[in-house]
């Protein structure tokens, strides 16, 4: 430990962490207690990564050690007519946090539905067994320093439970939304799914100015057996922002997990997925779509671990980027020695639309079974010529049929959503930032 | 359709033209009047498919000598899309899959480029959809073409009829043809080519591509042509098609072919 050399930029944190652990809006539980103190243990333990640790080689993040934004501490008061244009008709329930703090005003959960949702402290107090026996348990502080800091500072959150065979018919939509410039938010996530439970979430990141700020936020998610749950990930914070995210989700036998993440904003953003198949016929697929332009750097870190026989998981990730913008993607699937019959399929496709973007992309299989399949495959290319003529042939102009075809390329991911308010949404973002005149 | 009185459509003269500085048309002289068919035949790597190509503007072929004009239009300086807007349209030999673009989207944005380039109503999603239905019960196509993607999983046969519904909605002036034929059953070729039949008039031409006589039983061309190393070296009748399929091409060098040429 006397070789850590300590960022002045953790040190901060570590005295700032030590002033304020006694503000707590957590009702006073030793084992809650005990989880903060434990990650913050960590955060002395642990450094800041830099590109000379393989996980983080093409992400550089020293721009954001010499911006430390203190912790969001007052909440604007916001009201349904400033946050209109990030609600979706077609999803009654919801949970909103404003810089970090939980706004019971904004939320909204119909009651009928049978789904247990709301902030972390008020769920932790009626359902404190299922909530201290997965908070901060999936996702490991022990060896990843933003998790660590995010336990650490773990005051409230959104807290999701699906009681067992519950179907919840509508999606919950999930808005983290910052307003202020210059502050750290540390959004977390705790998503149950009992046995049997059905549920649909959309959890995302809006800013209401473009301004600097830090997005530090963790997701953990536990499926029990045959659960299945459908993941819609937006992040579009503002183009000056930081984005640091980590999202653990556990698999148990015959649940079925399906997410579809995308990544607009921020200036440099870090997603890492980690995904267990944990039992038995457990099932994923994980699909991302990353627009990226101007100097944003995005990385998406997956990591799919097949720990269990007969487990299924498919994989299909696009990076668009224009400018100079830069694109990450490491996807590591893992088939344990156990894990025999394993069907892993997963493909990188990137599209490069000017000669200053780039894409890092690195699929990687690490297999110690014999009796499985996998597939996996990445390609980085720019508009297909071919296909450029084809669409010209039939009367399009050059830069509309450039706008097709890259609308095209992501639209493919989109088409995935399966909450059509989201998707007619995002299909008008992505319209919008794949044209050009 | 043979008219003397027919106005020249499409008049290329002396059209050389190079792919990565390798010249593959070597001049090109040929002539289409309003209302003709023509066929070009040729074996292999004889220079019609560039031909084609080269005609819609394909960015890869560069034209270094020579005239092709539209109705008297220059169209050498050209992008695709302006001939195309022109009335120029290739059927492609291979057409292109684009994944994630609905046929449907795609049809009515060309049609209504196309429409608005004449100065004509363009057409909302509702009245494309009628428009377009009709246009494909002609073609016997099924009507979940619309909500594929363009070309995409698509059989050689239903991508050929997706170049004929184009074509049926763009109604071009000259419809070049390349290869249609090739990968169709019969019943497919049939139905095709009663498609070209059927957009055939006395405004406009089809110059078809082809390596084989069998299309040519279905859309009867008024004149064949033959091209060989970047030229058309022989222009003759629909007969001359039947002489290929029958004698191959070597005998156009022949003495006694030349002999047999002269009759037809």
């Amino acid at each position: 430990m006397s070789s850590v050399i300590k960022d002045d930029y953790l040190t901060q944190l570590i005295a700032s962490w030590k002033a304020e652990a006694a503000a707590s809006a957590m009702p006073a539980m030793s084992w809650l207690d005990q989880l903060r103190t434990s990650a913050a243990g960590r955060i002395e333990a642990l450094r800041l990564p830099t590109t000379r640790d393989e996980e983080w080689r093409f992400t550089d993040i020293t721009p954001l050690k010499s911006a430390l934004f203190p912790r969001a501490s007052v909440a604007s008061s916001l009201t349904g007519s400033d946050i209109a244009r990030y609600t979706l008709d077609d999803v009654p329930n919801r949970v909103v946090f404003v810089d970090g703090q939980f706004s019971a005003e904004l939320s909204s959960i119909e009651h009928d539905s049978g789904v247990i949702a709301g902030n972390l402290s008020s769920l932790a107090r009626e359902h404190t067994a299922t909530v201290a026996h997965h908070l901060g348990r999936l996702a490991d502080f022990q060896d990843d320093i933003f998790v660590a800091l995010n336990t650490a500072f773990l005051h409230d959150g959104v807290g999701i439970i699906i009681p067992a065979d519950v179907s919840a018919a509508a999606p919950i939509h999930v808005l983290f939304i910052t307003s202020q410039p210059e502050q750290t938010t540390y959004p977390r996530c705790l998503v149950i799914a009992e046995p049997g439970a059905r549920a649909t979430l959309v959890e995302e990141y809006v800013a209401l100015r473009d301004a600097a700020y830090l997005t530090n936020s963790v997701m953990e998610m536990h499926l029990a057996r045959s659960a299945q749950v459908q993941h819609m990930r937006v992040q579009r914070e503002s183009q000056q922002a930081f984005h640091i995210a980590n999202n653990t989700t556990v698999i148990a036998p015959d649940a079925c997990y399906r997410a579809v993440s995308l990544t607009l904003g921020a200036q440099i953003s870090r997603y890492s997925q980690n995904i267990v198949l944990a039992g038995e016929h457990a099932e994923c697929a994980i699909d991302g779509l990353t627009l990226i332009a101007g100097k944003q750097l995005a990385d998406t870190h997956t990591f799919i671990d097949h720990a269990k026989p007969h487990g299924r998981s498919q994989q299909l990730h696009k990076c668009i980027a224009d400018d100079s913008a830069r694109g990450v993607f490491s996807g590591k699937i893992m088939v344990r020695p156990h894990a025999q019959l394993t069907d892993s399929r997963q493909m990188s496709r990137n599209l490069l639309l000017s000669d200053k973007a780039r894409v890092d992309t690195k699929p990687q299989l690490e297999i110690f079974a014999d009796d499985v399949k996998c597939a996996h495959g990445a390609t980085i290319g720019q508009l297909d010529k071919e296909a450029l003529f084809y669409l010209r042939s039939r009367g399009l102009s050059d830069a509309a049929a450039r706008n097709l075809l890259t609308y095209a390329f992501g639209g493919e991911v989109i088409n995935r959503i399966p909450v059509a308010s989201l998707k007619q949404q995002l299909e008008k973002l992505v319209l919008v930032s794949t044209q050009v005149n | 359709m043979i008219d003397p009185n027919s106005k020249v459509l499409l008049e290329v003269r002396d059209l050389h033209a190079t792919v990565d500085g390798t010249e593959i048309l070597k001049g090109v002289d040929f002539t289409v009047k309003s209302g003709e068919i023509h066929a070009i035949m040729g074996l292999n790597g004889s220079g019609k498919s560039t031909f084609a190509k080269v005609l819609a503007g394909h960015p890869a072929y560069e034209m270094t000598q020579g005239t092709v004009r539209l109705d008297g239009q220059d169209l050498s300086s050209l992008a695709p899309e302006e001939r195309a807007r022109a009335g120029v349209f290739l059927a492609f030999q291979y057409p292109i899959e684009i994944p994630g673009v609905a046929n449907d989207q795609f049809l009515r944005l060309a049609y209504n480029t196309v429409q608005a380039q004449h100065g004509k109503e363009e057409l909302d999603p509702l009245e494309f959809d009628d428009f377009v239905r009709e246009k494909m019960k002609q073609l016997e196509m099924k009507p979940d073409f619309l909500d594929r993607s363009v070309n995409e999983g698509f059989s050689g046969g239903e991508k050929k009829r997706n170049e004929i519904l184009q074509m049926a909605l763009l109604e071009p002036r000259l419809a070049i043809l390349d290869e249609t034929d090739s990968g169709l059953d019969i019943d497919a070729l049939k139905i095709v080519a009663n498609g070209v039949n059927r957009l055939a008039n006395k405004d406009n031409a089809i110059v078809l591509v082809t390596h084989y006589q069998r299309l040519l039983d279905y859309i009867v061309p008024d004149y064949v042509h033959v091209m060989e190393a970047g030229r058309i070296i022989k222009t003759s009748g629909k007969e001359l098609a039947l002489a290929l399929e029958t004698h191959g091409y070597d005998w156009l060098h022949s003495e006694a072919g030349r002999a047999l040429g002269t009759q037809l």
